[in-house]
C-alpha cells in the first residue's frame, strides 16, 4: 500500500447478542464480535493491521490479536472519553487508511457492563481514584458532593439547557417513546416488542430530579460491537455494499470535558458537538439537509436534543418541537437512532449506534428509511462524528 | 491517657461524618488544604492575573507557572442543579442538592446547596460558601442561601 491519500470505507460490522448477562468473558465478547465483523466483510482476521478501542475497554489488544491470529499488527491506539470515543474510532481508522499506513483496521468495544460492573451505580471504594485517559475529572470534583454517577453529571451538564428553553420531562419523553418504538421492532434490542407510552415515561421514577427519569437513561448492557475499516477501493471487492467514510473528525474545544462538562462558557450548548458539526461540514462540503438519518449518542435523552441543535437540524431550543412534530420518526425529515438507540437497543458504549448508521446506508436496517434514498447518515458521539455515505 | 471522670461526664459524641473525603491530587492539594482550614481559595495566575478552575500547574492564557492561591469571595449563584434520587448517593442520609455554582470570580465549582429543602432550590439563586466535614477529617466547601446583609 503506497502512502498516498486513500479513501476509507466500513466494510464489515459484527456484534454479539446484547443482554444483561453474557455468561462469558469480555475478551470472548471482543473476539466474537471482531470475528463477526471480519466475516461480514469477507476479510481474513489474520490480515488486520490496525486495532483501535476505548481507553476503558478491558480487553488487551495483544491478547485479542492472539485470539484472532493477527499476523502483523502495524498500529494500535485507545481513545479517551468513555462513549465519546465511539465515532472517534471511525475517525482514527479512517485517518490511518487515508494516510496509507493501514489496510484493515479493526475497531471494537466489548463489555459486561451489567453483569460484571454497572456504570449506573455508585463507584466502589476501589474506583474512588483518579486515572488519566478516562476522559473525565468528575470523580475528583463531584464525588464528595454526592454526584457519583454519569446520570448525576449528565443532569448537571444539561439542566441549564432544559431550564433555559423550557424543555419539560414530557418533552424528553417524546424522544424515549420514539426510540422505544424503533426498538420494539428490532429483534436485537433488549426492549424488542416493548414499546412505551408517554405515560409510562412520566410514571418512571426519578433518577435525577427534576430532570431525568429512568426512561431517559441509557441501559446497562453486556455485549460487543466491532467494525472493520478498509480502503474504499478494496471494500468494493468485498462481500458487502461498501459504506464510504466521507468525512470524520473530533472536536474538543477549550474547557470541555466528557459528561462532567460544566466549565465551558455556555451550558445551553454542547460546544464539542458544535465543533464536530463545523469541522465535518467544512471537511465534506455537506449541510444538514444532505443527511437522511442520524445516530446521535444518547447516554441521557437531553444529549440527543442538544446534538440535533448542534448539527443544525433545527435551531437552538427547537429540538423539543422538532421531535414533537414527528421529524425523527421513520417517515420524518431526520429519523434518528432507528435501532432504538442506547435507550432501546443496548448500551454498547455507542458502538451499536455506529453499526446502525452502516445498516441504514446499506439498506439493511430492521427499520429502513423508505421515504427517501439514503445517501448520507451522520453518526455522532458528541466529541466525534462521521458522515457515512452510499457509493 | 485521660479517662472521663464522674464529675465531668462526656458530652454526647458528634455523629461521625459519612461524606466521602475529597480525592486529592498534587495539583489540587493547596485547594483542599485550605478547605480543611475553612478557607475557600481560588487559583489566579501570578503574572496575567486570570482565574482558572480546576487548579492546574500552568496558566492557559500566558503559560506562567507562577500560581497564586487567594481567598475567594465565597459568593455565587446556582447555575445548574440536580437531586440524585437513584442510586442513593453513598455517604448521604438524605439525597443532597448537587449544584454547579457560578462564582462571582467567574469560575464554576460543583458543590452542594445546604440548609434548604430540595424543592426550594432555584436556578440563579444567590448562595454563599460554608463548610461541611467529611470522612478522614477533611472539610469541603458547600453553599447555603446567601444571607441578607
Amino acid at each position: 500500500m503506497s502512502r498516498t491519500f486513500t479513501e476509507a470505507a466500513i466494510a464489515g460490522i459484527g456484534a454479539t447478542e446484547f443482554s444483561k448477562e453474557s455468561g462469558r468473558s469480555e475478551l470472548q465478547l471482543a473476539a466474537e464480535c471482531s470475528l463477526a465483523a471480519c466475516e461480514d466483510a469477507g476479510v481474513n482476521p489474520a490480515d488486520i493491521d490496525g486495532m483501535i478501542t476505548f481507553t476503558i475497554d478491558n480487553s488487551d489488544e495483544i491478547t485479542l490479536a492472539r485470539c484472532l491470529g493477527v499476523k502483523d499488527l502495524a498500529y494500535t491506539a485507545r481513545i479517551p472519553g468513555g462513549g465519546a470515543a465511539a465515532a472517534a474510532t471511525i475517525f482514527q481508522a479512517m485517518a490511518l487508511v487515508n494516510a496509507g499506513v493501514c489496510k484493515n483496521v479493526l475497531v471494537w468495544r466489548a463489555m459486561n457492563e451489567r453483569s460484571q460492573y454497572r456504570f449506573g451505580q455508585n463507584p466502589t471504594q476501589g474506583q474512588m481514584s483518579y486515572s488519566a485517559g478516562n476522559g473525565t475529572g468528575s470523580l475528583l470534583w463531584c464525588v464528595p458532593f454526592g454526584a457519583m454517577t454519569p446520570a448525576s453529571w449528565g443532569a448537571l451538564q444539561t439542566s441549564r439547557y432544559l431550564h433555559t428553553y423550557g424543555v419539560s420531562s414530557r418533552d424528553l419523553g417524546q424522544l424515549a417513546v420514539q426510540q422505544r418504538l424503533y426498538a420494539s421492532t428490532n429483534p436485537k434490542a433488549w426492549f424488542y416488542g416493548k414499546p412505551i407510552t408517554i405515560e409510562d415515561h412520566q410514571n418512571s421514577k426519578w433518577i435525577q430530579e427534576p430532570w431525568l427519569r429512568l426512561l431517559d437513561c441509557c441501559q446497562e448492557s453486556d455485549g460487543g460491537q466491532a467494525l472493520l475499516i478498509t480502503s474504499l477501493e478494496r471494500a468494493k471487492d468485498l462481500k458487502q455494499k461498501p459504506v464510504k467514510i466521507t468525512g470524520a473528525c473530533q472536536s474538543i474545544p477549550y474547557n470541555v470535558e466528557v459528561i462532567s462538562n460544566f466549565y465551558h462558557d455556555d451550558l445551553t450548548i454542547m460546544p464539542e458537538a458544535w465543533g464536530v458539526a463545523k469541522r465535518l461540514y467544512a471537511q465534506t462540503g455537506m449541510k444538514p439537509s444532505d443527511m437522511q438519518a442520524a445516530m446521535l449518542y444518547e447516554a441521557f435523552s437531553p444529549h440527543a436534543l442538544m446534538q440535533l441543535e448542534a448539527f443544525g437540524f433545527c435551531g437552538k431550543g427547537e429540538a423539543k418541537d422538532f421531535i414533537k412534530s414527528g421529524e425523527i420518526a421513520i417517515d420524518g425529515s431526520l429519523p434518528i437512532n432507528t435501532h432504538g438507540g442506547l435507550l432501546g437497543e443496548a448500551y454498547i458504549h455507542g458502538m451499536n449506534s455506529m453499526a446502525e448508521g452502516v445498516r441504514q446506508v446499506r439498506g439493511t436496517s430492521v427499520n429502513p428509511i423508505t421515504k427517501r434514498k439514503v445517501e448520507n447518515v451522520l453518526v455522532s458521539s458528541g466529541i466525534a462524528g462521521a458522515i457515512l455515505s452510499a457509493v | 491517657m485521660t479517662e472521663p471522670t464522674e464529675a465531668a461526664p462526656a458530652a454526647p459524641a458528634a455523629p461521625k461524618p459519612t461524606r466521602i473525603a475529597p480525592i486529592i491530587t498534587t495539583d489540587a492539594k493547596s485547594f483542599w488544604d485550605a478547605a480543611d482550614r475553612e478557607e475557600f481559595v481560588g487559583q489566579k495566575c501570578g503574572d496575567c492575573g486570570k482565574f482558572t478552575f480546576p487548579p492546574r500547574p500552568m496558566c492557559p492564557h500566558c503559560h506562567s507557572l507562577n500560581r497564586v492561591e487567594l481567598q475567594l469571595s465565597g459568593y455565587g449563584t446556582v447555575h445548574s442543579y440536580t437531586i440524585p434520587r437513584h442510586p442513593h448517593p453513598f455517604g448521604f442520609k438524605e439525597a443532597p442538592i448537587v449544584a454547579v455554582i457560578q462564582l462571582d470570580e467567574g469560575i464554576r465549582f460543583v458543590s452542594n446547596v445546604v440548609g434548604i429543602a430540595p424543592d426550594e432550590v432555584k436556578m440563579d439563586m444567590k448562595v454563599e460558601v460554608t463548610f461541611e466535614p467529611t470522612m478522614n477529617k477533611h472539610k469541603v466547601p458547600v453553599f447555603r442561601p446567601r444571607s441578607a446583609k
